[in-house]
Protein backbone atom coordinates (compact mmCIF):
# COMPACT_ATOMS: atom_id res chain seq x y z
CA UNK A 1 0.00 0.00 0.00
CA UNK A 2 0.93 3.31 -0.50
CA UNK A 3 2.14 5.39 2.56
CA UNK A 4 0.45 8.88 2.27
CA UNK A 5 2.08 12.27 3.25
CA UNK A 6 0.43 14.27 5.99
CA UNK A 7 0.00 16.32 3.32
CA UNK A 8 -1.85 13.65 1.53
CA UNK A 9 -3.31 13.02 4.45
CA UNK A 10 -4.76 16.75 5.48
CA UNK A 11 -6.08 16.46 2.20
CA UNK A 12 -8.33 13.40 2.07
CA UNK A 13 -10.24 14.99 5.71
CA UNK A 14 -10.30 18.20 4.10
CA UNK A 15 -12.61 16.80 1.29
CA UNK A 16 -14.68 14.23 3.96
CA UNK A 17 -14.98 17.37 6.02
CA UNK A 18 -17.78 18.17 3.00
CA UNK A 19 -21.45 16.63 3.23
CA UNK A 20 -21.76 16.87 -0.39
CA UNK A 21 -18.63 15.16 -0.99
CA UNK A 22 -19.15 12.31 1.49
CA UNK A 23 -22.61 11.70 0.03
CA UNK A 24 -20.76 11.15 -3.22
CA UNK A 25 -17.92 8.54 -2.12
CA UNK A 26 -21.28 6.77 -0.44
CA UNK A 27 -22.82 6.48 -3.78
CA UNK A 28 -20.01 5.14 -5.00
CA UNK A 29 -19.21 2.75 -2.49
CA UNK A 30 -22.46 1.32 -3.42
CA UNK A 31 -22.34 1.91 -7.37
CA UNK A 32 -19.21 2.04 -8.53
CA UNK A 33 -18.03 3.59 -11.69
CA UNK A 34 -21.14 6.11 -12.33
CA UNK A 35 -20.69 8.84 -14.70
CA UNK A 36 -20.57 12.49 -13.38
CA UNK A 37 -24.21 13.31 -14.36
CA UNK A 38 -25.45 10.24 -12.42
CA UNK A 39 -23.44 11.42 -9.59
CA UNK A 40 -24.89 14.98 -10.04
CA UNK A 41 -28.77 14.01 -10.48
CA UNK A 42 -29.37 13.81 -7.12
CA UNK A 43 -27.60 17.00 -5.66
CA UNK A 44 -30.04 19.97 -6.15
CA UNK A 45 -26.64 21.56 -7.30
CA UNK A 46 -25.50 22.64 -10.68
CA UNK A 47 -23.30 20.49 -12.74
CA UNK A 48 -20.23 22.65 -12.32
CA UNK A 49 -20.64 22.67 -8.39
CA UNK A 50 -20.51 18.96 -8.78
CA UNK A 51 -17.34 19.04 -11.09
CA UNK A 52 -15.97 21.27 -8.06
CA UNK A 53 -16.35 18.68 -6.19
CA UNK A 54 -15.03 15.90 -8.18
CA UNK A 55 -11.82 17.67 -8.39
CA UNK A 56 -11.19 17.64 -4.18
CA UNK A 57 -12.02 14.10 -4.17
CA UNK A 58 -9.48 13.35 -7.25
CA UNK A 59 -6.76 15.81 -5.69
CA UNK A 60 -7.22 13.69 -2.46
CA UNK A 61 -6.96 10.48 -4.61
CA UNK A 62 -10.22 9.56 -3.54
CA UNK A 63 -11.70 8.85 -6.98
CA UNK A 64 -10.19 7.98 -10.45
CA UNK A 65 -11.49 9.21 -13.28
CA UNK A 66 -11.36 7.08 -17.37
CA UNK A 67 -12.68 8.11 -20.14
CA UNK A 68 -15.12 5.53 -22.07
CA UNK A 69 -15.70 7.27 -25.18
CA UNK A 70 -17.95 10.26 -24.52
CA UNK A 71 -18.51 9.90 -21.02
CA UNK A 72 -16.22 9.48 -18.02
CA UNK A 73 -16.43 6.78 -15.43
CA UNK A 74 -15.95 7.95 -12.00
CA UNK A 75 -14.77 5.02 -9.50
CA UNK A 76 -13.87 4.88 -5.67
CA UNK A 77 -10.17 4.84 -4.70
CA UNK A 78 -10.62 3.04 -1.51
CA UNK A 79 -6.47 3.28 -0.66
CA UNK A 80 -6.60 6.72 0.65
CA UNK A 81 -9.50 6.66 2.85
CA UNK A 82 -8.24 3.33 4.24
CA UNK A 83 -5.35 5.49 5.33
CA UNK A 84 -6.71 8.30 7.03
CA UNK A 85 -8.46 5.38 9.04
CA UNK A 86 -5.90 3.59 10.02
CA UNK A 87 -4.21 6.86 11.31
CA UNK A 88 -7.80 8.37 12.72
CA UNK A 89 -8.08 4.68 14.27
CA UNK A 90 -4.67 4.69 16.17
CA UNK A 91 -5.92 7.38 18.16
CA UNK A 92 -9.32 5.63 18.93
CA UNK A 93 -7.27 2.78 19.66
CA UNK A 94 -6.23 5.04 22.11
CA UNK A 95 -8.81 6.42 24.10
CA UNK A 96 -11.39 4.34 23.55
CA UNK A 97 -10.05 1.24 25.92
CA UNK A 98 -9.28 4.35 28.23
CA UNK A 99 -12.23 5.65 28.36
CA UNK A 100 -13.89 2.22 29.22
CA UNK A 101 -11.90 2.06 32.15
CA UNK A 102 -13.04 5.82 33.28
CA UNK A 103 -16.39 4.62 33.40
CA UNK A 104 -15.68 1.35 35.45
CA UNK A 105 -14.18 3.41 37.66
CA UNK A 106 -16.93 6.47 37.54
CA UNK A 107 -19.73 3.82 38.07
CA UNK A 108 -17.81 1.89 41.10
CA UNK A 109 -17.18 5.40 42.84
CA UNK A 110 -20.65 6.33 42.22
CA UNK A 111 -21.86 3.07 44.16
CA UNK A 112 -19.45 3.62 47.02
CA UNK A 113 -20.75 6.94 47.20
CA UNK A 114 -24.63 6.02 47.11
CA UNK A 115 -24.34 3.09 49.85
CA UNK A 116 -22.17 6.15 52.26
CA UNK A 117 -24.95 8.48 51.22
CA UNK A 118 -27.11 5.35 52.48
CA UNK A 119 -26.16 5.38 55.33
CA UNK A 120 -26.01 8.93 56.61
CA UNK A 121 -29.26 8.91 55.28
CA UNK A 122 -28.86 11.86 52.94
CA UNK A 123 -30.79 10.28 50.21
CA UNK B 1 -9.62 19.69 11.51
CA UNK B 2 -8.92 15.84 12.10
CA UNK B 3 -10.76 15.50 15.53
CA UNK B 4 -11.64 12.10 16.97
CA UNK B 5 -14.66 12.33 19.10
CA UNK B 6 -15.64 9.31 21.17
CA UNK B 7 -19.29 9.26 23.50
CA UNK B 8 -19.88 7.32 26.68
CA UNK B 9 -22.84 7.47 28.79
CA UNK B 10 -21.94 6.55 32.32
CA UNK B 11 -23.83 5.58 35.60
CA UNK B 12 -22.67 8.03 37.48
CA UNK B 13 -23.17 11.31 38.57
CA UNK B 14 -21.31 14.05 36.48
CA UNK B 15 -18.94 15.29 39.66
CA UNK B 16 -18.03 12.02 40.37
CA UNK B 17 -17.21 11.67 36.35
CA UNK B 18 -15.48 15.04 36.33
CA UNK B 19 -12.95 14.22 39.89
CA UNK B 20 -11.70 11.12 37.30
CA UNK B 21 -10.35 13.47 34.96
CA UNK B 22 -9.65 16.54 37.17
CA UNK B 23 -8.10 14.74 40.01
CA UNK B 24 -3.76 13.23 40.24
CA UNK B 25 -5.94 9.98 41.55
CA UNK B 26 -8.79 9.89 39.09
CA UNK B 27 -6.18 10.34 36.28
CA UNK B 28 -4.61 7.58 37.46
CA UNK B 29 -6.99 5.22 37.59
CA UNK B 30 -7.92 5.33 33.60
CA UNK B 31 -5.15 6.71 31.43
CA UNK B 32 -3.10 4.78 28.52
CA UNK B 33 -4.00 2.11 25.98
CA UNK B 34 -3.78 -0.45 28.13
CA UNK B 35 -4.47 -1.90 31.15
CA UNK B 36 -1.06 -1.23 32.64
CA UNK B 37 -1.07 0.89 35.79
CA UNK B 38 -0.21 4.48 34.99
CA UNK B 39 3.32 5.24 36.82
CA UNK B 40 2.27 9.09 37.79
CA UNK B 41 -0.11 11.25 37.46
CA UNK B 42 -0.15 15.04 38.20
CA UNK B 43 -2.68 18.03 37.41
CA UNK B 44 -3.46 21.03 38.96
CA UNK B 45 -7.02 21.61 37.92
CA UNK B 46 -7.28 25.23 37.24
CA UNK B 47 -7.32 27.43 33.86
CA UNK B 48 -3.21 27.77 33.37
CA UNK B 49 -2.16 24.80 35.58
CA UNK B 50 -0.20 22.01 34.10
CA UNK B 51 -1.16 18.06 33.93
CA UNK B 52 1.67 14.97 33.31
CA UNK B 53 0.47 11.37 32.89
CA UNK B 54 3.68 9.14 32.90
CA UNK B 55 2.58 5.69 31.61
CA UNK B 56 3.77 2.48 29.68
CA UNK B 57 2.57 0.79 26.83
CA UNK B 58 2.65 -3.11 27.04
CA UNK B 59 5.46 -3.02 24.39
CA UNK B 60 7.71 -1.53 27.68
CA UNK B 61 7.97 2.00 25.73
CA UNK B 62 7.36 5.03 28.73
CA UNK B 63 5.31 7.53 27.54
CA UNK B 64 4.77 11.25 29.52
CA UNK B 65 1.39 13.12 28.03
CA UNK B 66 1.64 16.93 29.09
CA UNK B 67 -0.32 20.19 28.96
CA UNK B 68 -2.51 22.95 30.55
CA UNK B 69 -5.71 23.20 31.47
CA UNK B 70 -7.54 25.85 28.70
CA UNK B 71 -10.90 25.83 30.45
CA UNK B 72 -12.44 24.11 33.53
CA UNK B 73 -16.39 24.49 34.81
CA UNK B 74 -16.54 21.66 37.41
CA UNK B 75 -18.29 19.34 36.65
CA UNK B 76 -19.29 20.02 32.88
CA UNK B 77 -16.72 20.91 30.79
CA UNK B 78 -12.81 20.55 30.86
CA UNK B 79 -10.23 21.24 28.41
CA UNK B 80 -6.39 20.85 27.73
CA UNK B 81 -4.04 20.74 25.44
CA UNK B 82 -1.92 17.32 24.85
CA UNK B 83 1.45 16.31 23.72
CA UNK B 84 4.32 14.17 24.78
CA UNK B 85 7.35 15.34 26.61
CA UNK B 86 8.54 11.92 25.41
CA UNK B 87 6.89 8.91 23.95
CA UNK B 88 4.34 8.97 22.10
CA UNK B 89 3.69 8.22 18.22
CA UNK B 90 6.89 9.14 16.82
CA UNK B 91 4.39 11.32 13.76
CA UNK B 92 3.60 13.63 17.43
CA UNK B 93 6.70 14.66 18.49
CA UNK B 94 6.80 18.24 19.28
CA UNK B 95 3.06 18.93 18.13
CA UNK B 96 0.03 19.98 20.27
CA UNK B 97 -3.10 18.71 20.16
CA UNK B 98 -6.06 19.24 22.80
CA UNK B 99 -8.78 16.87 24.54
CA UNK B 100 -12.23 18.18 25.47
CA UNK B 101 -13.86 16.46 28.26
CA UNK B 102 -17.69 17.46 27.94
CA UNK B 103 -19.99 15.69 30.38
CA UNK B 104 -24.08 16.45 30.26
CA UNK B 105 -26.62 15.11 32.57
CA UNK B 106 -28.42 12.68 31.57
CA UNK B 107 -30.93 10.40 32.92
CA UNK B 108 -29.65 8.18 35.90
CA UNK B 109 -25.86 9.06 35.17
CA UNK B 110 -23.52 11.69 32.67
CA UNK B 111 -23.44 11.67 28.81
CA UNK B 112 -19.32 11.69 28.66
CA UNK B 113 -18.42 13.62 25.04
CA UNK B 114 -14.53 13.19 24.88
CA UNK B 115 -12.82 15.14 21.75
CA UNK B 116 -9.33 14.79 20.89
CA UNK B 117 -9.05 17.90 18.55
CA UNK B 118 -6.07 19.64 16.50
CA UNK B 119 -4.67 15.84 15.62
CA UNK B 120 -2.88 17.81 12.53
CA UNK B 121 -2.06 21.26 13.05
CA UNK B 122 -1.94 22.13 9.24
CA UNK B 123 -5.99 20.24 8.69
CA UNK B 124 -6.87 22.08 12.23
CA UNK B 125 -6.66 25.34 10.00
CA UNK B 126 -8.28 24.46 7.17
CA UNK B 127 -11.83 23.33 8.67
CA UNK B 128 -13.03 22.73 12.35
CA UNK B 129 -15.69 20.60 11.09
CA UNK B 130 -16.52 17.37 13.30
CA UNK B 131 -18.45 14.42 13.14
CA UNK B 132 -17.65 13.13 9.99
CA UNK B 133 -16.80 9.50 11.13
CA UNK B 134 -20.23 8.95 11.83
CA UNK B 135 -21.57 10.06 8.42
CA UNK B 136 -19.00 7.76 6.85
CA UNK B 137 -19.44 4.86 9.41
CA UNK B 138 -20.27 2.51 6.22
CA UNK B 139 -17.08 3.59 4.40
CA UNK B 140 -15.23 3.16 7.70
CA UNK B 141 -16.76 -0.36 8.45
CA UNK B 142 -15.39 -1.71 5.02
CA UNK B 143 -12.08 0.35 5.11
CA UNK B 144 -10.89 0.13 8.30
Amino acid sequence: MVNYEGRDLDRVFAALVDPTRRAILARLEQEDGLSISAIAEPFAIKLPAVMKHLDVLGDAGLITRSKHGRTVDIRLSPDPLREAMAWLGRYERFWSPALDRLTVQAERRETELRATEGKEGTE
Amino acid sequence: MTSLTLVRRIAARPSVVFDLVATPDGLAAWWGPDDLPVVKAEIDARVGGGYRVHFRSQDGRDHEAFGEVLELARPDRLVMTYGYAFGGEPEEAGLTSRIEFELRPIEGGTELTFTHTDLRNEASKASHARGWTGALDKLVKRFA
